[in-house]
């Protein structure tokens, strides 16, 4: 008989088909509560770190150069005060296979599948994992479908999305695009129902285990050339597997690097809504992704996520989109380095940081994308303007998401803001207790205690709050 | 009429305004959820027409007939004139004006 394929009977068949399609039962690191055991997920499911850089070295994906940006350090020195201003460093990931560190999560995701035997991936992204598991996928010889969030109700689809089309298909992908919605996820589910292929989620132990030796090599490639990890590593967040990759990564290297997670601020704009889609110039790597995945990481297509970036972060920080647009154009002209906006967002917030920093000190972003047509400053501000939006020079602190972008009108306005880690903190344990609905039990406490990287005490003030 | 084989792009609504997701937002509670796909026509067609496709992976998907060999029309963008002059200004403070 065939299944009813309204939404509300798919998404009732979401535990078995994500069951059928992921390979892992995640039942068994359930605790029947709030806390589950994360360590053993990740110890079970995923792969060592030799393992997984055995697998990436096979597909060229991994040992990217570590680059000084000498020129944007000096830049960033003539906005500090005297005797600061830490050298920046960038870790050009763009140079792994399909132009993003993001290749690093599919090779392990793409090598799992075929291991298990599956025909093809799924993967649902409007971002640069959809290339990175077509070019992983093609390597492997394994189908693969990419269900992008691509246009609103008029049919206009945002630049940067189109572009990440296009090297899907390139790269021998089913494009799947979809209008503005959550129920891309509903599309998603069917996908897998109908084709019985691999969930290659961004989510999976794999998939954030793949990241760990991007973590590593930074530790490894700073020793080597100086003799001492970096002070800072920044990343930009958003789903916040970036930065639980690379800092579990620099943990196993033994590694006491400051951990700093960046996104561009776009508060204000309903991610789901349709009239408010293209009134963003970022697609990823902003707030209104690294937001509720910091406060809540089990939002994503797998039952408990993986990427849980509140473990791992020392400070949480939000730069401007007008920043981050300005810092590309900067790395161009003063690196000769054309790499895609979204990714700058770290470097944004790094130039700004550094300021803070002595001058011996040394701070490392973390990756760095490809670009092209639709995905570069310039169509994006020239996309920006076509939809009402204003952009100008001004002092970026005034910007407004979906009302303008404010060119920083010298780079000294470019600054970081910090965000409020305790309240994030707190917010995590609230959505725990609703979502669960259950008195939190004293493995709870401690469980809660580590997934906010706080204290029991924390956690029990917070609890008699609520 | 373009000739069944020929690789082309079809639209189909997936969910229609009514059976939207609880959790939406109105504005977009009010239009459907719509969806663009890509593949080898099954029969001869007309722009307009509902068809059949078979797609890269091999699955059959039905939509309107939307465009016979479709490519891509992203590009560079406009001139954005304060791109030139952030560039102009970096290079200013970071290595000193011509004189």
């Amino acid at each position: 008989m065939a299944l009813a394929n309204d939404y509300n009977s798919v998404m009732s068949r979401k535990g078995e088909i994500m069951k059928k399609s992921v390979g892992i039962d995640y039942e068994s690191f359930e605790s029947g509560s709030i806390a589950f055991d994360y360590e053993k997920m990740m110890r079970e499911t995923g792969y060592t770190l030799e393992e997984m850089q055995n697998i990436q070295r096979s597909v060229h994906v991994g040992n990217t150069p570590v680059i000084e940006l000498r020129n944007i350090t000096a830049l960033a020195r003539k906005c500090a005060k005297p005797g600061y201003g830490a050298r920046i460093f960038i870790k050009d990931e763009a140079s792994n296979p399909s132009g993003s560190f993001k290749a690093r999560r599919a090779a392990n995701s793409v090598y799992h599948a075929k291991r298990l035997g599956f025909k093809g991936v799924v993967t649902a992204t409007s971002g640069n994992y959809g290339a990175a598991v077509a070019s992983q996928a093609a390597m492997a010889g394994l189908k693969c479908i990419v269900v992008q969030e691509c246009y609103d109700s008029k049919g206009v689809g945002q630049p940067e999305i189109i572009e990440k089309a296009r090297k899907c298909e390139a790269l021998g992908a089913e494009v799947v695009q979809l209008s503005v919605g959550p129920e891309l996820f509903y599309k998603f589910l069917l996908l897998l129902e109908e084709t019985g292929y691999f969930n290659a989620s961004l989510y999976t132990p794999f998939g954030i285990a793949g990241v760990e030796t991007l973590g590593y090599e930074i530790a490894m490639q700073f020793r080597e050339k100086f003799g001492k990890d970096p002070d800072a590593v920044i990343c930009t967040n958003a789903g916040g597997g970036n930065l639980t990759g690379t800092a579990r990564g620099l943990i196993k290297a033994g590694a006491a690097t400051k951990v700093i997670a960046a996104s561009v601020n776009l508060s204000g704009l309903h991610m789901a809504a349709d009239s408010q889609f293209n009134k963003k110039s970022f697609t990823t790597g902003h707030t209104g992704f690294g937001m509720p995945f910091t406060t809540w990481p089990d939002r994503s297509d797998v039952p408990r996520s993986a990427a849980r970036p509140l473990r791992y972060m020392d400070r949480y920080v939000t730069i401007t989109q007008g920043d981050v647009f300005y810092m590309t154009e900067a790395l161009a002209s003063l690196e000769g380095l054309e790499k895609g906006p979204a990714g700058n967002t770290s470097l944004a917030a790094a130039f700004a940081i550094a300021q803070e920093m002595p001058e011996d000190q040394k701070i490392i972003v973390q990756e760095t994308e490809y670009t092209g047509a639709g995905k570069h400053v310039q169509p994006q501000l020239t996309f920006a303007r076509s939809n009402g939006i204003e952009v100008c020079f001004g002092d970026p602190a005034d910007e407004v998401p979906g009302k303008n972008i404010l060119l920083p009108l010298h780079p000294s306005l470019i600054k970081a803001t910090e965000q409020d880690l305790d309240h994030m903190r707190r917010s995590l344990i609230k959505t725990a207790v609703n979502t669960f609905k259950v008195k939190p039990t004293e493995g709870d406490i401690a469980f809660l205690a580590e997934d906010t990287n706080s204290c029991e005490e924390f956690v029990r003030e917070t609890l008699a709050s609520l | 009429m373009i000739d069944k084989g020929t690789w082309v792009l079809i639209h189909r609504n997936i969910l229609e305004p009514g059976e939207r997701a609880p959790q939406v937002p109105d504005d977009t509670k009010k239009v459907p959820l719509e969806m663009w796909i890509k593949g080898y026509l099954q029969n001869n067609a007309e722009l307009g027409d509902e068809v059949e496709v078979i797609t890269r992976t091999g699955r059959k998907e039905i939509g309107t007939l939307l465009e016979s060999e479709p490519y891509y029309k992203h590009d560079y963008g406009r001139f954005v004139p304060e791109l030139q002059m952030i560039s102009e200004q970096v290079r200013k403070l970071t290595f000193g004006g011509d004189e």
